[in-house]
């Protein structure tokens, strides 16, 4: 028989039991639509991560006041910083640093006009800018002159802008800190979620002079909560982490064996961390679903023994009339391979408008690649000889005259 | 010389019924039919006159001895070109029909031309001129169960017919008919013999049916009891 005809058969008997046949091609709908859907979400989740760590700046430390112990890290409120503003000039020395930016950050009150927005307010030096590698889309950053001075100037985030000025450029406009007038000298670039979660754009930067005296109080003179550090090299950043322990220990006159009262984090490695475990985690979502994958198979291999046993008759009648083993097989496979392919099909477009569904719902982000879906449309195909042949060659072995005696 | 369509040369065929046992439902059996013949094949129930006509239709083999099909050794032949023998050379009326129920009347008669090799809309073309010779041409979109049994046995005839082959074989092909309707297929199979030639084998335990042909072949307990003129045979039965 003509391969066409033989797929018209195929077809056929696939239209004949509708309900047979959506079963049977539910377990495929259900085992591709999970493999795009959690390949979605896992790559959304890598996609996340990566965003983030680009958005951080590279080759970053971060100094915190306070220890870390075993517990955790001890710091929150109620700890006075241990960090100085003269520590961080001293570390701008070291030589495998390139650039060191004292934060001491608070929250505050945003007041343009009618508009009043709640957040983040960081007194910092310009050395952050480009610690964080952290460009502007207008305006520009404040100088050493504004810290040596402490001018009431702002550098706005994204966020900040959004609600307090909408789609009005804000540079060159006064809006009111905490009651004090401040000039908007420049908006931030977008950055997005940072690796904890928080919106990096919700955040102003002002003068760490100014924070100090003219917006937080001189509660701790000269005090810094914590401070960011570029290496100068990714290579260099186990010798720029040594230098940055000893030389505070010096500086804060500890004692050989006394606690470090401040933390050194290598947020470089973090990330990398994070990248790891969140591709560990998105394989493992894939391979559970590919679980999925396989039942669906097993499925139409089932549901296609069952079919031979009940068409036993049939194929006598078809080999009466001169069908070839060939024709048979070919028949049986074509089923299966038709079920797991429409299944397939059905499948990868549930599991794309599933992970759009989760991103609008949920908020997660998905990332729904070509190859994701081509992936699991190729392993349902495989599935589908693999599982189909079984039952075909049985069908195809039958004896022309049991098949015909079969009641 | 006029070789013979069909030459049985001593046919055994014994069922294995379990623990080493067997039942012989063909004991030695010899005989041949020309081109052209109309055959009727008489005998009690359990005789072995389907099991001959399995191993004569290509669908079983026989334990030992061998058949010939239009001079070829069917036991030397593979399993396609068996299949090939009975698209090709054969066609089959069964007593239960056996047309396939989901598929229309047309797609049914139409099968056989599929696996010659035709695409679907020749063989749609001759399938449908072929339920118009057994005037049924208007029922090609139906269904098998919408039927009755005289109009399904023609599409069975209709379809053993499609491929043009030399011989029809038949196992009781009025068996579920009554006897009007079984009168008007043995007419037919006599057209067919008649005007085109064609090799017909009957089964059937009617006299009525069997006269119809015009040799009769006599099996008791799997074994040729007489071969003959029909009213010959049915006459040294009777007695
Ligand atoms: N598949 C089979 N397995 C075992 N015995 C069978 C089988 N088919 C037929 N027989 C036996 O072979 C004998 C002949 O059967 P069959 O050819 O069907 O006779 P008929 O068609 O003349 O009624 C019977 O005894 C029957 O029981
Ligand atoms: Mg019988």
């Amino acid at each position: 028989m003509i391969v066409r005809e033989i797929l018209g058969e195929a077809g056929q008997s696939m239209g004949a039991n509708r309900l047979r046949t959506g079963l049977t091609m539910l377990g495929m709908i259900i085992g591709v639509g999970a493999v795009v859907l959690m390949l979605a979400i896992g790559q959304g989740a890598q996609y996340m991560v990566s965003e983030s760590i680009a958005s951080m700046g590279s080759n970053l430390f971060i100094v915190l006041s306070g220890s870390s112990t075993s517990g955790g890290l001890r710091t929150g409120s109620g700890t006075a910083p241990t960090l100085t503003l003269k520590d961080a000039e001293a570390i701008e020395e070291l030589p495998d640093v390139e650039a060191v930016a004292p934060v001491m950050p608070n929250n505050a009150p945003l007041i343009h006009g009618a508009s009043n927005w709640s957040t983040m307010v960081a007194g910092t030096t310009p050395s952050y800018f480009a610690a964080r590698d952290w460009s502007f889309v207008s305006g520009e950053g404040f100088t050493e002159n504004d810290v040596r001075s402490a001018t009431r100037v702002v550098v706005l985030g994204q966020r900040v802008v959004q609600n307090l000025f909408g789609d009005e450029d804000p540079v060159g406009t006064t809006i009111r800190i905490k009651n004090s007038p401040f000039l908007v000298l420049g908006v931030l670039a977008p950055k997005g979620q940072s690796l904890d979660g928080r919106d990096q754009d919700d955040t102003a930067l002002v003068p760490v002079t100014t924070a100090q005296r003219q917006l937080f109080g001189d509660q701790f003179p000269g005090m810094v909560r914590f401070m960011m550090i570029k290496a100068r090299t990714r290579e260099s950043m186990p010798w720029a982490e040594q230098g940055i322990r000893d030389l505070l220990r010096s500086r804060h006159r500890l004692r050989p064996g006394q606690e470090d009262d401040f933390t050194v984090r290598n947020l470089t490695a973090l990330a990398q961390t994070a990248a790891g475990t969140t591709r560990a985690m998105s394989m493992m979502l894939g391979s559970i679903a590919s679980v999925s994958l396989l039942v669906g198979g097993i499925g139409i291999m089932n549901i296609m023994l069952v079919s031979v046993t009940e068409r036993t008759r049939e194929i006598g009648i078809r080999m009466a009339i001169g069908a070839r083993r060939r024709d048979i097989l070919l028949q049986f496979l074509f089923e299966a391979l038709m079920i797991s392919l429409l299944g397939s099909l059905i499948g990868a477009l549930v599991g794309f408008f599933g992970a759009f569904a989760v991103s609008r719902i949920v908020g997660m982000t998905v990332v729904v690649t070509v190859w994701s879906v081509l992936l699991a449309f190729l392993v349902a195909a495989s599935v589908g000889i693999f599982f189909g042949f079984y039952p075909a060659r049985k069908a195809a072995g039958l004896r022309p005259i049991e098949a015909l005696r079969y009641q | 010389m006029n070789r013979p369509l069909i030459r049985a040369v001593d046919l055994v065929k014994s069922y294995p019924i379990g623990a080493g046992e067997s039942v012989a439902a063909l004991r030695h059996v010899d005989f041949a039919i020309d081109a052209g013949e109309f055959v009727s094949i008489m005998g009690p129930s359990g005789s072995g006159k389907s099991t001959l006509m399995n191993i004569l239709g290509c669908l079983d083999t026989a334990t030992t001895g061998h058949y010939f099909l239009n001079g070829q050794d069917s036991g030397r032949l593979s399993a396609d070109a068996l299949a090939a023998l009975r698209n090709r050379l054969i066609g089959f009326v069964f007593q239960g029909f056996n047309l396939l129920p989901r598929k229309t009347i047309l797609d049914n008669v139409a099968l056989p031309l599929l696996y010659a090799g035709l695409n679907r809309p020749e063989s749609h073309r001759r399938a449908a001129a072929g339920l118009e010779r057994v005037g049924l041409g208007s029922l090609a979109r139906q269904r098998p169960n919408q039927l009755s049994g005289g109009q399904q046995q023609r599409v069975a005839i209709a379809r053993a017919l499609v491929n043009e082959p030399r011989l029809i074989l038949a196992d009781e092909p009025t068996g579920n008919l009554d006897s009007r309707t079984s009168e008007d297929i043995m007419k037919l199979f006599g057209q067919l013999n008649e005007a085109r030639g064609i090799t017909l084998i009957v089964v059937t335990h009617e006299p009525d049916i069997a006269r119809h042909a015009r040799r009769l072949i006599h099996v008791v307990d799997g074994m040729i009891a007489g071969d003959g003129a029909v009213e010959s045979v049915l006459q040294r039965t009777a007695s």
